[in-house]
């Protein structure tokens, strides 16, 4: 059953040159049903932030829409929560109240003993227990990232979207966060939208992966189905052929549209069509 | 490393305690010649002045009359009152101007008119309109601490990172709570460094506030010393003003520090 919905989703930025408009992404159209985790994968300027953004609710699509059990999107909310890629904690708070600002938004009505329990038990299950009077200037970037992840997961958000949460994160503390997210999904269940460029995160954690065309005027190629069995582990992934296979029709699909010349751009910003595209298949 | 540290802190009080020494030496021997009671007095005189007038700061014989601990407790006062309304009066109003830009920029020519205006020349108006001397000098003392509060608020609030605030209006925080837990705190360096440069314009005003409308403060008493031609009495009241001076500052440094934060 349909959860969310990307309906026809296009975004246009004014022009740099300030004269008409640059199509960033061009009707991007795709549902994720309840509890699956989609991420979308394509190069920088393709607009998979700014389509993350506008499923947040903090910007709005230019045509199209995008549509929640049922109900349209006109802004941000709770029941979305993000995940940044530069962790935007509050500096002047603590690890402890960056997460219980979250818990008292998401639950008013909460008495202070019932919020302080709650926050104390997702600082713990991201491994922060003992660093909770701590601001984030003390912590090292994986560490913030835990709080953001704590912070996200502690409001029970019917979706959660996570805008390339690893990549301001050293290559050996990610792949510890990531399995922290995935052990942490795995009891929730949420509803996931993902975007990165990393493919092996891409793999790794998601049910399915949308690829992206690149920007200007980028558009959804495909989307692919991760039919690797969960739980899945980084050391077991190496050797599953499927995992392989997907990694390099994937990287083939990004090295081909990072290849795109201009000329195929304006021919596809003239005619509003997208450019033709090899598939390995 | 310490005591690398340690050590060049004792150099740096060592020069500074040399720079007094040297300049209460000039000044002693250029008055040496003077017979009592003419010319400028030494530092000998003025500290027999200081300790005179602290031993017993809080006499009050008469109008003309009061200890100078008395003089700077109403100076004190009137700051604080006027100093107070002004901060609360320039955050409120630099928080609405720093969160919509249209309103910054459709007031900002005013503020920057009314800016640079001395705050002594409010007074006639503030004599004619309310005609109470006392309070015309607190609302000097408030027109002079409410700019620099009010651009610095203005600017934090306008300059507080996006990322913030989309994490407010994810949250759903009603305007109270988002004020209180994103807004405040996040611009909290940049007022708190305005209401440091208030409180030194203030203390600076007060001065020739007090000296204009008479009757009590450090201002008047400085005039009135002058009238008597007590000197040692200005000298040192003048070194008390700059010494309170720098405790109002280092307070508010304090407060600073309180408030920072790196990101």
């Amino acid at each position: 059953m349909t959860f969310l919905e990307i309906d026809h989703v296009t975004k246009h930025f004014p022009a740099p040159d300030g004269r008409g408009a640059l199509c960033v992404f061009r009707d991007v159209a795709f549902a994720l049903d309840a509890g699956e985790f989609l991420t979308m994968v394509g190069h920088s300027g393709c607009g998979k932030s700014t389509l993350l953004n506008i499923v947040a609710g903090l910007e709005r699509p230019s045509a199209g829409g995008v549509v929640l059990e049922g109900r349209e999107i006109k802004g941000p909310g709770i029941d979305r929560m993000v995940v940044f890629q530069n962790f935007a904690l509050m500096p002047w708070l603590t690890v402890f109240d960056n997460v219980r600002v979250a818990v008292r938004a998401a639950h008013p009505s909460w008495r202070t003993a019932r919020v302080t329990e709650w926050v104390q038990r997702y600082v713990d299950m991201v491994g922060l227990g003992g660093a909770e009077q701590k601001r984030p200037a003390a912590l090292s970037g994986g560490m913030r990232q835990r709080v953001g992840l704590a912070r996200a997961f502690s409001t029970e958000p019917k979706v959660l979207l996570l805008d390339e949460p690893f990549a301001q994160i050293d290559a050996l503390t990610r792949g510890v966060i990531q399995d922290e997210l995935v052990r942490m999904w795995t009891a929730s269940r949420n509803t996931v939208f993902m975007v990165t460029h990393d493919v092996d995160e891409a793999i790794l954690l998601s049910d399915r992966i949308a690829l992206m065309t690149s920007g200007p005027d980028a558009r959804l190629a495909e989307i692919i189905d991760v039919k690797i069995p969960r739980p899945r582990t980084r050391a077991e992934l190496i050797d599953d052929p499927e995992y392989l296979r997907l990694r390099t029709h994937i990287l083939h699909f990004l090295m081909e549209v990072g290849r795109r010349s201009p000329v195929q751009d304006e021919v596809a910003a003239s005619t509003g069509r997208a450019p033709v595209l090899t598939r390995p298949t | 490393m310490s005591a690398l540290v340690n050590r060049e802190r004792l150099r740096v009080v060592c020069y500074s305690l040399l720079l007094a020494v040297i300049f209460l030496a000039i000044w002693q021997a250029s008055v040496a010649g003077n017979k009592p009671g003419k010319g400028l007095p030494g530092p000998a005189a003025v500290a027999g002045t200081a300790a005179e007038m602290l031993a017993n700061p809080f006499y009050d014989r008469g109008p003309n009359d009061k200890g100078i601990g008395l003089q700077f407790l109403s100076s004190l006062g009137r700051l604080a009152i006027g100093y107070l309304t002004a901060s609360v009066t320039a955050i409120l109003l630099g928080v609405f101007l720093g969160l919509s830009p249209t309103l910054y920029r459709a007031v900002n020519p005013y503020v920057q008119i009314l800016k640079p205006i001395s705050p002594l020349a409010w007074m006639p108006l503030f004599l004619y309109t309310i005609k109470d001397s006392a309070w015309a000098a607190v609302l000097v003392i408030f027109m002079s601490s409410l700019w620099p509060t009010l651009a610095n608020t203005a600017f934090g609030v306008a300059t507080i990172k996006r990322d913030y605030l989309n994490v407010a209006a994810i949250l759903q925080l009603s305007w109270w709570r988002r004020l209180i837990t994103v807004i405040l705190p996040g611009a909290a360096p940049a007022v708190v460094a305005g209401l440091r440069i208030s409180i030194g314009s203030a203390w600076v005003a007060i001065v020739a506030a007090e000296m204009l409308i008479g009757g009590t403060g450090v201002g008047y008493f400085v005039w009135n010393e002058w009238n008597n031609l007590q000197l040692t009495s200005v000298i040192f009241a003048i070194l008390a003003i700059g010494l309170i001076g720098v405790l109002l500052d280092a307070g508010l440094g304090k407060l600073s520090r309180r408030f920072a934060f790196s990101d």
